[in-house]
């Protein structure tokens, strides 16, 4: 019986093809955006959550300035005092549970090989600092202790870096210009790509502490360490270690606040991804509203289906139909359209999904439990609009329903 | 005439309005009808003819007085037990045909047969015998609008016995069809009712087509004016 009304209401929508196009449309409409909104969302969750975890897994930022708060990082009144050379070593003899620390200082410096020049992320480190950021060398190299300790004229570059000046050559022993200075590549970094933010993380410059801030910053400060934790160690229990000693090697009592803050990339990336998050729960809200217009424009097509139809419920009942026959027809009729509006929808949403996945380089990632919700969601609408026209038709009278022309 | 009763007016009345508003359209109708009777139902427009059809046929009910069919006290039940009744018992014919449009010929006839539950295969099968009873072989796939006037007639007289019913209504059958087939439709239903015993209540205004019946019911303002035999109806 069931697939019977169901076969009927096909042959129905079949007739009116272009009426029931345009009911469609409405919740073709309302569930493609929904689709493509949550697709593109989850797509970006992930891509900044990879973005983040780009940066270093489990890692720990240390800065100067205090940490930041409702006046921005560091407030104007406050005088900071840099990081030096002594946190790190204290760090490094007093941190458990650390996998690499590394102290890093960076500057945007123009770099030159021959008639070539590009300006660049120029940063002085350590050989730590690779195994901090978990980032590989693709060939060559790290720094030595001795290139370390001595602030040799050597240096890794990233992918971006080599294309400007070396094309798909080997830049490995070349030798390029930065400010004043000059060293020698021994290495090559493996390529990280672009950040959430834009920000191109290949397009940079390695060079060991020691030289960087002789030759380029001209004086004694760390801008920042990197903390690894191990993998036996959260972060969020490596944080309050790090700041003791940070305390007690820069003589911060407890009752004062320290001149310094500690960033939990980890941390970040779960705040950056629960945000895009309830960003995407918004954006496909708002496309949920066209679903709801959707279903109203099925409603006022069930309307105007009923009372066209009246004379062929009048037949119907004249025949001997059961009242709820004929509510069943309409409401069959009204969910297998909408789930066709649905099923159209989805298949629209994720091919503007995937192209956006495609444009933007965000991961396409359709859900299987979003879609599974759409289908049931416009099944759903189909009933609740298609309830009151069926009922509709189901009420009338067939002497009526007869006469009516 | 000793076929048990099918039908039974018990001073029956139906009005409609109120108060000073109030029109009968029947006003104490005393009628009985046995089964396999052909019966002839005239009367001017107002006369409350159509009125009385649609209680004969289950599709309205008196607002005083009893109606029976088959004993039972049909004017008493509610429309799901008519709409089974008529299901089950009554075949209608109408003026208009009333075929459902851009639909064939062999799925308009099982239509009822679908509020029956009966299977596809079987459906079709009874279909293509109602067919064949009202001449229509060969015509199953065709829509309403490719068949004639008559033979769209056919095809409701067709879905209209499919059921194997006890009582056909006819309501102007004849209405938009010219002599000849008018003349052929009349022919069916007499065959109809000698071959199937099947009991036929027809409306109509036409004459010649009365001649058909074995009985004409006159009605004149609510009431029965005259009730007479073939012989005398000429």
């Amino acid at each position: 019986m069931i697939w019977e009304t169901v076969r009927l209401s096909l042959i129905s929508i079949r007739r009116n093809v272009l009426r029931s196009f345009l009911t469609l449309l409405g919740i073709v409409i309302g569930v493609a955006a929904v689709i493509a909104m949550l697709t593109i969302g989850s797509g970006t969750t992930e891509k900044v959550k990879t973005d983040i975890s780009k940066l270093g897994s489990n890692l720990l930022v240390v800065r100067s300035g205090r940490p930041a708060g409702p006046g921005g990082p560091g407030g104007l009144d406050q005088v900071t005092r840099p990081l030096a050379a002594k946190d790190v070593e204290a760090l490094v003899a007093h941190l458990s549970g650390a996998r690499a620390i590394a102290p890093a200082s960076q500057k945007q410096v123009r770099v030159i090989f021959g008639t070539e020049s590009l300006t660049s992320g120029v940063t002085g480190t350590d050989s730590a600092y690779l195994d901090a950021r978990d980032w590989n060398l693709v060939s060559g190299r790290p720094f030595s202790d001795s290139e370390t300790r001595a602030g040799a004229g050597v240096c890794l570059i990233g992918e971006t870096v080599r294309q400007q000046f070396f094309g798909a050559g080997d830049p490995e022993g070349e030798t390029i210009r930065i400010n004043r200075t000059s060293c020698r590549i021994i290495g090559l970094l493996e390529p990280k790509g672009y950040t959430g933010f834009g920000q191109d993380q290949d397009n940079v410059v390695l060079m060991p502490l020691a030289a960087y801030q002789r030759r380029i910053a001209g004086n004694r400060d760390i801008d920042n360490i990197y903390i690894a934790a191990d993998d036996r160690t959260p972060t969020t229990e490596l944080q309050p270690r790090v700041e003791d000693i940070l305390r007690d090697t820069r003589r911060i009592t407890p009752d004062r606040d320290p001149d310094f803050s500690i960033r939990d990339m980890t941390q970040i990336a779960d705040a950056m991804a629960s945000a895009t998050t309830t960003m995407t729960g918004m954006l496909g809200a708002v496309a949920g509203v066209s679903l709801l217009v959707g279903g109203i424009g099925i409603m006022n097509i069930m309307l105007v289906s009923v009372t066209e139809r009246t004379r062929e419920i009048g037949i119907r009942l004249a025949i001997g139909a059961h009242e709820n026959h004929i509510l069943i027809q309409f409401l069959v009729e009204a969910t297998v359209l909408s789930l066709l509006g649905g099923i159209i929808g989805i298949l629209i949403g994720l091919a503007i999904a995937g192209l956006a996945s495609v444009t933007l380089t965000i991961p396409f990632a359709p859900s299987p439990a979003v879609i599974l919700l759409a289908v049931g969601f416009s099944a759903l609408i189909g009933m609740v609009f298609g309830f009151f026209p069926a009922l509709r038709g189901a009420r009338l009278d067939p002497i009526d329903a007869l006469r009516h022309e | 005439m000793s076929a048990p009763l099918l039908i039974t007016f018990d001073k029956v009345w139906k009005s409609y309005g109120e108060g000073e508003a109030r029109v009968h359209a029947l006003a104490g109708v005393d009628l009985a009808i046995r089964r396999s009777e052909f019966v002839a139902i005239m009367g001017p427009s107002g006369s409350g003819k159509s009125t009385a059809m649609n209680i004969i046929g289950c599709l309205d009910t008196p607002t005083a007085g009893t109606y029976r069919f088959m004993g039972v006290d049909a004017g008493r039940l509610d429309r799901n037990r008519r709409a089974l009744l008529r299901n089950i018992y009554v075949g209608f014919v109408f003026q208009g045909y009333n075929l459902l449009p851009r639909t064939t010929a062999a799925e308009n006839v099982e239509l009822p047969l679908i509020y029956r539950g009966v299977s596809a295969r079987e459906r079709r099968e009874l279909a293509m015998q109602a067919l064949a009873q009202v001449g229509l072989v060969g015509r199953e796939h065709h829509t309403p609008a490719e068949l004639s006037g008559g033979q769209q007639q056919r095809v409701a007289i067709a879905r209209a016995i499919v059921t194997k019913p006890m009582l056909l209504v006819a309501d102007e059958p004849t209405g938009n069809l010219d002599t000849a087939r008018t003349h052929e439709i009349m022919e069916l239903l007499t065959r109809l009712n000698a071959e199937l015993g099947l009991t036929i209540v027809m409306v109509t205004h036409e004459a010649d087509v009365v001649g058909y019946a074995e009985r004409t019911v006159r009605f004149l303002d609510g009431r029965v004016a005259s009730d007479t035999a073939k012989a005398e109806a000429a």
